[in-house]
């Protein structure tokens, strides 16, 4: 099965919430402009990338997200800032990132149910990387 | 066509609950316009001059009888703007000029160049309603507007033409199921679009689109893709070039992935006008190519080729499309059925002429194509009312297999009639006034919704194929003429594909007036038109009212200097455009000139 479809979010306008989390000396932080080649930099100990969306619109880090899980192999904290709305954690999720910090203004109250819309589906994706029609005959029935 | 699964159809519930959800937020205030704006066009909603409009993805064209009605049903129920609305739209539109221009219409589908259907008055309101609606019926908008994957086009005539090297349907919609909802590529720099094709003719634009793919197959006889990538008209009228002479069918998403994910990353975002994948592959040229080439080797090697196509995935959907089994067994032994079309033929012209121009052959001897053609006076091209969609769903069902297909052209074919049934299938057709022998001619023209309902246009389209088909409405003129694509854009945006039309006409707006630039030359890569290229503008841009007269006055030299057999587009290719842009400079309105 698929991996779960749960997210860590924070709301930009609690920070305290948003650092709770956040151990600076745990490891080390990166922050990425999403024109920034993930293949050119060196992982090694860093426990967290964050990629940024200067505007929702704007889907450059989709690709850096897939890119750092699945050619990277980057296993730490994948993190959405910057212009992150509530209507794209799914896809968000799924091109690997697992942690959000939302736009001060979108309502946490209403995220999670946007993870949960949709079963399956057809194409792979960072935490699956097989699409649908690789899948077996049984899952297709529960679906 | 292709059969939906369980998956497939709770997939286009689910999508239009989601959509429910979103409008919902929306009208209570709780999800801004702005973000608001790209969930619904990645949904088929636009927000247009007086109301929105809805484009249904219909993948490759192809409708079944049951959709056919439903869309008549959402024509009949739901395209229907208040009065106050309807009449403050005419209001404005007559103060647009051209007292001629046809009044505003509700109640009706438009069949649209990339096959997809749309309507231009639901209120939004009621968005969600028919979005479920349409799930009912397997249908749905996803991705036919927004800066992702769209919709999939490809050549009516996939899977019974006599030149096809390959169906493409199978390979549309394997693409078409990668494509939904791929979570990294649905906020692309700009629209993407992709063509297939799996004949010799290239009757699907390959070369026009953003990725066009040709199926080929290899000295050996496999099977694969020639891919080109970066064509697209806009602003920027550029062919594609051929990135790759064959790439292995089962190949095709991993390479498509390449493609996407170096133009997610490198394409332009800073310009919307530049932000088309051709201005990077122009701009890069072949360390685009090396890029890709690059990436895919990446996807194979390193990440797994996860999307490699299966045998089995293959063959489960190329089942869908094995050609229906006949409804009834043939009475008649196939040279009786010729006699009768050739006795019918001759002493009924006006069938002789639906033979020869609506009536395609097939690669089953036994069958036919049929074109229904909605390019009437009257009726904007490729628009089609509620009553003439059930209408057409009836005709699908009695002589078609309960199937029908949106072409390119903009009208409805009926890919599996039976040569015996040709007679009765024009007598049907005709009552419904459907049957017009005008298909591949003059009036059998392109044109965008315009000005008259689109935001983006600048001029209206509508006006001026009336008035052009008003001037050419007898029939032995129209055949004497011959196959001429004309081709009308409202704006630069080109939904009508003004560039590759022998004759392209697109509205430019100067000083709040309507003008139109003329171009020559146009070809969307067919036999008739030769290898794709954009038409060549003639001069400076004509009024509304010299348009027709501009049009006539280049269809007169063609009779002139044409020789025998000659096509419109022969003779241009052969003189050059010098002796047409003297005639439709020459076809100028004085009086209009100095007033402007």
């Amino acid at each position: 099965m698929k991996a779960e479809h749960t997210m860590k979010l924070m709301t930009a306008n609690h920070p305290a919430s948003a650092n709770a989390d956040s151990q600076p000396d745990a490891g080390q932080v990166l922050a990425l402009a999403n024109d920034v080649d993930p293949c050119d930099l060196a992982l090694d100990g860093v426990t967290r990338i964050e990629l940024n969306f200067p505007k929702f619109t704007d889907g450059r880090a989709f690709s850096q997200a897939f890119l750092l899980r699945r050619r990277l192999g980057y296993a730490g904290e994948l993190r959405a800032t910057g212009d992150v709305l509530i209507d794209q954690l799914l896809q968000m999720k799924r091109s690997g990132f697992d942690s959000a910090v939302l736009r001060a203004d979108q309502n946490p109250d209403f995220a999670q149910r946007q993870l949960q819309r949709y079963p399956a589906f057809y194409q792979g994706d960072a935490g699956s990387s097989a699409p649908r029609f690789t899948a077996s005959p049984s899952s297709e029935v529960q679906a | 066509m292709y059969q939906y699964t369980e998956f497939d159809r709770q997939f286009v519930h689910q999508r239009a609950a989601q959509f429910r959800d979103q409008l919902e937020r929306n009208l209570a205030g709780t999800l801004g316009d702005d973000e608001f704006r790209p969930l619904r066009l990645q949904n088929g909603w636009y927000i247009q001059r007086y109301a929105p409009m809805l484009r249904i993805s219909v993948p490759y064209g192809e409708l079944a009888s049951r959709q056919l009605r439903v869309l008549a049903r959402i024509a009949r129920e739901y395209d229907r703007p208040d009065a106050a609305l309807l009449k403050t739209a005419q209001t404005t539109q007559d103060g647009l000029g051209n007292p001629r221009a046809p009044k505003l219409r509700c109640g009706y589908g438009h069949f649209s160049t990339r096959q997809n259907v749309q309507f231009n008055w639901i209120p939004l309101v009621k968005s969600a309603d028919v979005m479920e609606l349409l799930a009912s019926v397997d249908m749905h908008g996803i991705q036919t507007s927004g800066n992702c994957v769209r919709n999939i086009a490809s050549d009516a005539l996939a899977g019974i033409a006599v030149d096809e090297i390959a169906d493409p349907r199978p390979f549309c919609e394997i693409v078409r199921q990668w494509s939904t909802l791929h979570p990294e590529f649905a906020f692309l720099p700009r629209k993407f679009k992709i063509s297939i094709n799996g004949a010799r003719e290239d009757r699907a634009a390959i070369a026009w689109y953003d990725v066009g793919l040709q199926l080929v197959r290899a000295a050996d006889g496999a099977l694969g893709f020639s891919v080109r990538v970066g064509g697209g008209m806009g602003r920027t009228p550029t062919i594609s070039p051929v990135v790759r002479e064959f790439l292995p069918w089962n190949q095709i998403l991993n390479y498509l992935e390449a493609v996407i994910r170096v133009y997610n990353r490198y394409g332009r975002r800073d310009n919307a006008w530049k932000a088309r994948i051709k201005i990077l592959v122009k701009a890069e040229g072949q360390r685009y190519i090396d890029q890709v080439e690059q990436e895919y080797r990446q996807i194979i090697e390193h990440d797994g080729a996860a999307h490699t196509i299966t045998q089995t995935e293959f063959d489960r959907v190329s089942a869908c499309f094995a050609p229906p089994a006949l409804s009834t067994p043939r009475k008649h032994p196939h040279d009786k059925v010729g006699d009768i079309l050739r006795a019918t033929a001759q002493s009924d012209v006006e069938f002789a002429r639906w033979l020869q121009r609506n009536v395609h052959p097939h690669k089953n001897p036994d069958l036919r194509a049929v074109t229904l053609s909605f390019k009437r006076l009257g009726f904007a091209p490729g628009d089609a009312s509620a009553d003439q969609l059930d209408a057409a769903a009836d005709l699908a069902e009695r002589f078609s297999a309960g199937e029908a297909r949106v072409t390119h052209e903009q009208n409805l074919l009926l890919p599996w009639v039976r040569c015996d049934q040709l007679p009765d299938l024009w007598r049907a057709a005709r009552a419904l006034g459907l049957a017009k022998p005008n298909i591949g001619l003059l009036t059998d023209m392109i044109s965008c919704p315009g000005g008259d309902f689109c935001s983006l246009a600048n001029a209206r389209s509508i006006p001026i194929a009336h008035a052009i088909a008003e001037r050419y409405q007898d029939l032995d003129e129209l055949h004497d003429l011959g196959e001429i694509d004309l081709h009308i854009s409202g704006c630069i945006n080109s939904c009508g594909h003004h560039h590759s039309g022998h004759i392209g006409i697109l509205g430019v707006d100067k000083d709040g007036r309507e003008w139109y630039q003329v171009s020559l030359g146009g070809a969307d890569g067919s036999s008739l038109s030769g290898p794709a290229q954009p038409g060549k503008i003639v001069g400076p841009s004509f009024s509304a009212a010299e348009i027709p007269d501009v049009v006539e006055a280049l269809l007169d030299s063609y009779r002139e200097l044409r020789q025998p057999g000659e096509t419109f587009i022969a003779t241009l290719r052969r003189l050059g455009a010098e002796p047409f842009k003297q005639a439709a400079n020459g076809a100028r309105h004085v009086a209009d000139a100095l007033a402007a």
